[in-house]
């Protein structure tokens, strides 16, 4: 699963145009009192049980078929869904937006979260190593919602097998891939930790002199 | 003072007359917002935002005296606009780095803002660029501060450094029309803030103090930092651990905060040492030398049967006075059982002191605290290096001068510029080693109640002195009338004429006069100087609250018995309060619960110190002891108090409860089921370890342990004093001291301690020597040689090195025969 679908698309219901849905051999529903008795004789004593089979039959000798065949084909998740982390960068400079506040650390209800701070050479703080314990997380998204920098997120991998229970992932796991994140292909976060939507309208305006 | 009333929004409280209002209201739980104030110091009134509402008019709480039937209301609605506004203006281009920042969580303008519901912002100047600097072992952000100049407070009025000032920002100049349009004391405070940043009083780009980090601690944000912990942990993360600081005498009650070393390592680890910084103030040995445990140790098992072998043998328990009352009971306990000699020099020396004094003064111990010399307002020092003995009553004296305007005296041989720059109500005297007697009887002269003291006394003291006709010039004035010629206008004619108008003129004239002077000789023998009688006119004026420190110096004096009754008889008979520095952490508490021997026996065990079998706190000796950071005990302070300490780092070895055990054939869970063991006899309490508390109230009032009784012990009526040498003199003298922040092994081990062991001299020294920082000299006294580096303390000046005792493989101490002063020969090699 490569790219994440866009929001547009999850909010987009309408299975009938432009969408890889069609509708077989969709008949008029029965409305008045002698119509349903109608079907009900029909669907009795004509054997239309068996004009389902057919249609069933008839759609998979087309090969046209649409079942996903996971793991080979993956569904793609809502962007709200909230699986695995990922760590951001910020556009173009690509600098790691963690800046190791410790808040996800705090707020973290299962005590998963972990990380090593130390100040570096350009007397910035630095995160040295960070770790999530997913085997013990509940993916509740906490750690997203507390973030101040967006930096971590809910990505959309939702597959937790592992051959222990402690299966930890660390930062760099989680991290973007640099030449993503300079290479403009990885698009604003859209999903779970990200600001919502109308923010802009609760914000209040300070003076500023220059 | 008296007692009085006051009404704080209807409720009303009992306080002292004179207190200040926001202390009477933080003594009972009515919250007045205050930033800048800090207990114990004198107030600033840098942030106004304690402002209340006192019998109508406002007023700033933290600088208020309380009256009888004061009426205060904490809130008004101008005095919301107004607090509402200070906390505007603090925000006003204040980072918004809470996310990095080391004092997010526990950050007072996080705080406030909250707390008054700063959601908008409505003023604005101009930032200037402010960068950060690192100040050694502190680092400043000026982007962060908020110049509520605590720091600068703390370490002027109770550290006594007065290493840090404000100096210019070098803003733009506030917008004029906020002048009208805001609340006027968030404009007068904002108006100050914008023109200041802090900066060192010294003008160097490094802190050159006694590095103590109180101004750090006191800094109610993230401008001041520990450079060592700066970006390691946030507060939040910490756990506290209550404890006693082991490192000195003082005492002082801190909190270990400590967090898993790393993701990989669950171990706990320190990460700062904390205080209640408005109730106790911390020196550089409490603040950074807490990594001093016995890491890594394991049960031993070979290693304790050893020990169990070697306490069959032995006949001797050497140890030194950084142990737990719990343990010195426990050592008691080994000596009444099975016979062994408890060999501790120092605490023997004090014990004995201790025991000279009470045959005169009737009482077990020192009838005083630190507390008391912090509330008082003359103050004499005899026989301690003072800053280095004993931070904490350095702090006093220097409280006692910056905020009740106190005076003192500081009888030392080696001169101490830390000292002598606390200001000019400090008079130092340094006299020549051996006569800190002269001292002491010159204090009884001049303070005593001549007619009370015992007769032989007061007749030894009046022998020193001796009258003098002799002739000074004085300078007088003299009225002399001058006629002068003047042009003046004639009334009648209109006309200008001269005139002759006589004058009179003050003019200064000197004359010799012959005057009856009293000759004191002590002052003479004490190298006091000349216009000694007047200064001390002028220190003692307005002064009622007296106090003596004495300190180590006096403990292995040649004639320490004499001082020791000397000590009791000032306490008897003058106004002074008397407090005794023991020489290290539980001296004190060593000295009460142990019988002490003079000579050690054939084989010995020593316990953090040298001998033929060697318990280790440090993990180098033949059985590893924990330290103290990583023991539940009590230690014996200073002010007279059993302190609990705990655990804060894990230890895994064994412990000499565990010794105990085996070689008494009892089964005593932990040590701490000593502690209500310790002998009521000797003034402790039936108190078990878990019922002692640790903290300070509200009010100030220090919850911590228990204070020792201070028993009645049978005093002798003899109070006779032998006469002394004033000629004694020690040639080329050399002391026996450490380095500020040093004080033994422990203070020695921690990853953030730079000092040397060797001999520290001061710049005139070194110059007179020709000596330079880092060379090789050989030490000799009489009692043998070492070979030691050279450093340079600037901390001292004048004539008189030292040699460090904290490195105890340097083994100074036996290069002395007791005394702290030698004489010796430098030699560079
Ligand atoms: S999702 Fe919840 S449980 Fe998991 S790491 Fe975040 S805060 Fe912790
Ligand atoms: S909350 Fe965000 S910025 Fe803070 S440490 Fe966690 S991931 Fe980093
Ligand atoms: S000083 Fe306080 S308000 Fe300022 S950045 Fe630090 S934590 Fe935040
Ligand atoms: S450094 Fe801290 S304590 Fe000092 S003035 Fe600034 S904010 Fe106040
Ligand atoms: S060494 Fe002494 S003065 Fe310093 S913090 Fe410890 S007990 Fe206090
Ligand atoms: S606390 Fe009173 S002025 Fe700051």
């Amino acid at each position: 699963m490569s790219k994440l679908p866009s929001l547009e698309d999850f909010k987009d219901r309408n299975v009938v145009e432009g969408s890889a849905y069609y509708d077989v051999d969709q008949r008029e529903a029965p409305t008045t009192g002698m119509e349903k008795f109608k079907q009900v004789v029909n669907r009795t004593f004509r054997f239309e049980l068996f004009i389902g089979l057919w249609v069933v039959l008839r759609e998979m000798i087309k090969f046209d078929i649409h079942t996903v065949s996971y793991p080979a084909e993956k569904l793609p998740i809502g962007p709200r869904y909230r699986a695995v982390h990922e760590m951001q960068r910020l556009w173009e400079s690509g600098t790691e937006r963690c800046i190791g506040c410790g808040l996800c650390e705090k707020i973290c209800i299962s005590d998963c979260i972990r990380m090593d701070t130390r100040i570096d050479e350009n007397s910035r703080k630095e995160v040295t190593e960070y770790t999530i314990n997913l085997g013990r997380c509940i993916f509740c998204g906490y750690c997203a919602e507390v973030c101040p920098e967006l930096a971590i997120v809910h990505g959309g991998r939702y597959e937790n097998v592992s051959e222990q229970r402690a299966h930890y992932t660390d930062f760099n796991d989680m991290l973007t891939p640099m030449d993503m994140a300079i290479s403009g292909k990885v698009a604003e976060y859209p999903g779970f930790g990200a600001v919502t939507p109308h923010e802009d309208e609760r914000i209040k305006t300070t003076p500023l002199a220059y | 003072m008296a007692n009085v009333t006051i009404t704080v929004d209807g409720q009303e409280i009992q306080t002292q007359e004179g207190e200040f209002i926001l202390n009477a209201a933080r003594a009972n739980d009515i919250f007045i917002p205050a930033i800048c104030y800090l207990t114990r110091c004198s107030p600033t009134l840098a942030c106004r935002i304690c402002l209340v509402e006192a019998d109508g008019k406002q007023v700033y709480a933290c600088n208020a005296k309380a009256k009888d039937g004061m009426e205060i209301t904490t809130s008004t609605e101008n005095i919301e606009l107004e607090r509402r506004a200070i906390m505007e203006v603090y925000d006003v281009n204040h980072p918004l780095q809470c996310g990095v920042c080391d004092q997010s969580g526990e950050c007072e303008l996080q705080n406030y803002t909250l707390e008054l519901g700063v959601d908008s912002q409505s003023y604005h100047v101009a930032d200037v660029k402010r960068e950060a600097v690192d100040w050694g072992h502190i680092h400043y952000d000026p982007g962060l501060c908020i110049v509520c100049e605590r720091c600068v407070t703390a370490c002027k009025d109770m550290i006594g450094d007065n290493s840090l000032k404000t100096v210019a920002r070098g803003a733009d100049a506030l917008e004029a029309e906020y002048k009208e349009s805001m609340p006027k004391d968030a404009y007068a405070m904002w108006n100050k803030l914008n023109k200041s940043v802090i900066g060192l009083t010294s003008g160097e780009e490094m802190l050159d103090c006694t590095s103590c980090g109180e101004c750090a601690a006191v800094c109610p944000v993230g401008a001041l930092v520990d450079t060592d912990y700066m970006y390691t942990s946030n507060a939040w993360e910490h756990k506290q651990v209550p404890a006693t600081c082991g490192h000195c005498s003082a005492g002082c009650q801190i909190s270990y905060d400590t967090k898993h070393t790393s993701i990989s390592d669950p171990e706990e680890k320190i990460y700062r040492v904390m205080n209640e910084w408005n109730y106790v103030s911390l020196c550089g040995a409490g603040r950074y030398a807490y990594d001093y445990e016995n890491r890594d140790v394991t049960k031993d098992e070979v290693a304790f049967a050893n020990a169990i072998t070697a306490f069959e043998k032995a006949d001797t328990l050497k140890f030194t006075s950084t142990i737990t009352n719990e343990e010195a009971y426990i050592l008691q306990q080994l000596k009444e059982t099975k016979g062994y000699k408890l060999v501790n020099d120092e605490a023997k020396a004090f014990q004995t002191f201790m025991k000279d004094y009470s045959e005169i003064s009737g009482t077990s111990l020192y009838g005083s605290d630190l507390k008391v010399a912090h509330n008082s307002n003359f103050v004499v020092s005899i026989g301690t290096a003072l800053k280095t003995d004993n931070p904490n009553a350095r702090y006093a004296f220097n409280n006692s001068m910056t905020v009740n305007k106190g005076a003192g005296l500081y009888f030392h041989p080696v001169v101490d510029p830390v000292i002598d720059q606390m200001g000019k109500s400090v008079l130092s005297i340094n006299h020549a080693p051996l006569q800190e007697e002269a001292a002491l009887y010159l204090i009884l002269d001049l303070f005593a109640k001549k007619e009370k003291l015992p007769s032989e006394v007061s007749d030894y003291l009046a022998s020193f002195h001796n009258m003098k006709t002799i002739t000074v010039t004085e300078t007088i004035k003299e009225k002399v009338i001058e006629i002068v010629k003047e042009m003046k206008v004639n009334e009648a004619t209109g006309e200008e004429e001269e005139v002759e108008v006589e004058k009179s003129k003050m003019v200064p004239k000197k004359v010799e006069k012959e005057v009856e002077v009293d000759e004191n000789r002590l002052l003479e023998i004490l190298n006091a100087p000349k216009d000694f009688e007047e200064k001390m006119e002028k220190l003692l004026k307005k002064k009622d609250a007296f106090m003596l420190m004495v300190g180590p110096d006096l403990y292995t004096h040649p004639s320490s018995r004499n001082l020791a009754r000397l000590c009791a008889l000032v306490e008897k008979y003058t106004d002074f309060e008397l407090v005794m520095i023991p020489t290290f952490t539980n001296t004190l508490g060593v000295s009460q619960i142990c019988e002490l021997d003079d000579e050690a026996g054939s084989y010995s065990i020593g316990y953090n110190t040298d001998a033929d079998f060697k318990l280790a706190g440090l993990g180098d000796g033949d059985l590893d002891m924990p330290a103290i950071n990583q023991q539940e005990g009590t230690l014996t302070s200073i002010n007279k108090r059993v302190n609990p300490t705990n655990v804060a780092v894990s230890y895994g070895g064994y412990v000499l409860n565990d010794l105990a055990n085996a070689v008494l054939g009892k089964a005593v869970e932990n040590t701490i089921d000593y502690t209500e063991q310790l002998p009521v006899a000797k003034g402790f309490q039936e108190a078990t370890f878990d019922s002692l508390p640790n903290h300070y109230e509200n009010d100030g009032t220090e919850k911590r342990g228990y204070v020792l009784d201070n028993l009645a012990v049978t005093s002798s009526s003899d109070e006779s004093v032998t006469a002394f040498d004033d000629k004694a003199d020690v040639e080329n003298a050399l002391y026996l001291a450490n380095p500020v922040r040093q004080f033994s092994d422990f203070t020695a081990k921690p990853h953030q301690s730079k000092e040397k062991p060797g001999l520290h001299a001061s710049k005139a020294y070194l110059d007179k020597h020709e000596l330079n920082e880092g060379d090789k000299v050989k030490v000799t006294t009489a009692k043998g040689v070492v070979e030691v580096e050279v450093s340079h303390d600037h901390f001292i000046d004048g004539e008189i090195a030292y040699l460090t005792t904290f490195d105890s493989k340097l083994n100074s101490e036996a290069l002395f025969d007791g005394y702290r002063f030698t004489s010796a020969s430098i030699e560079r090699v």
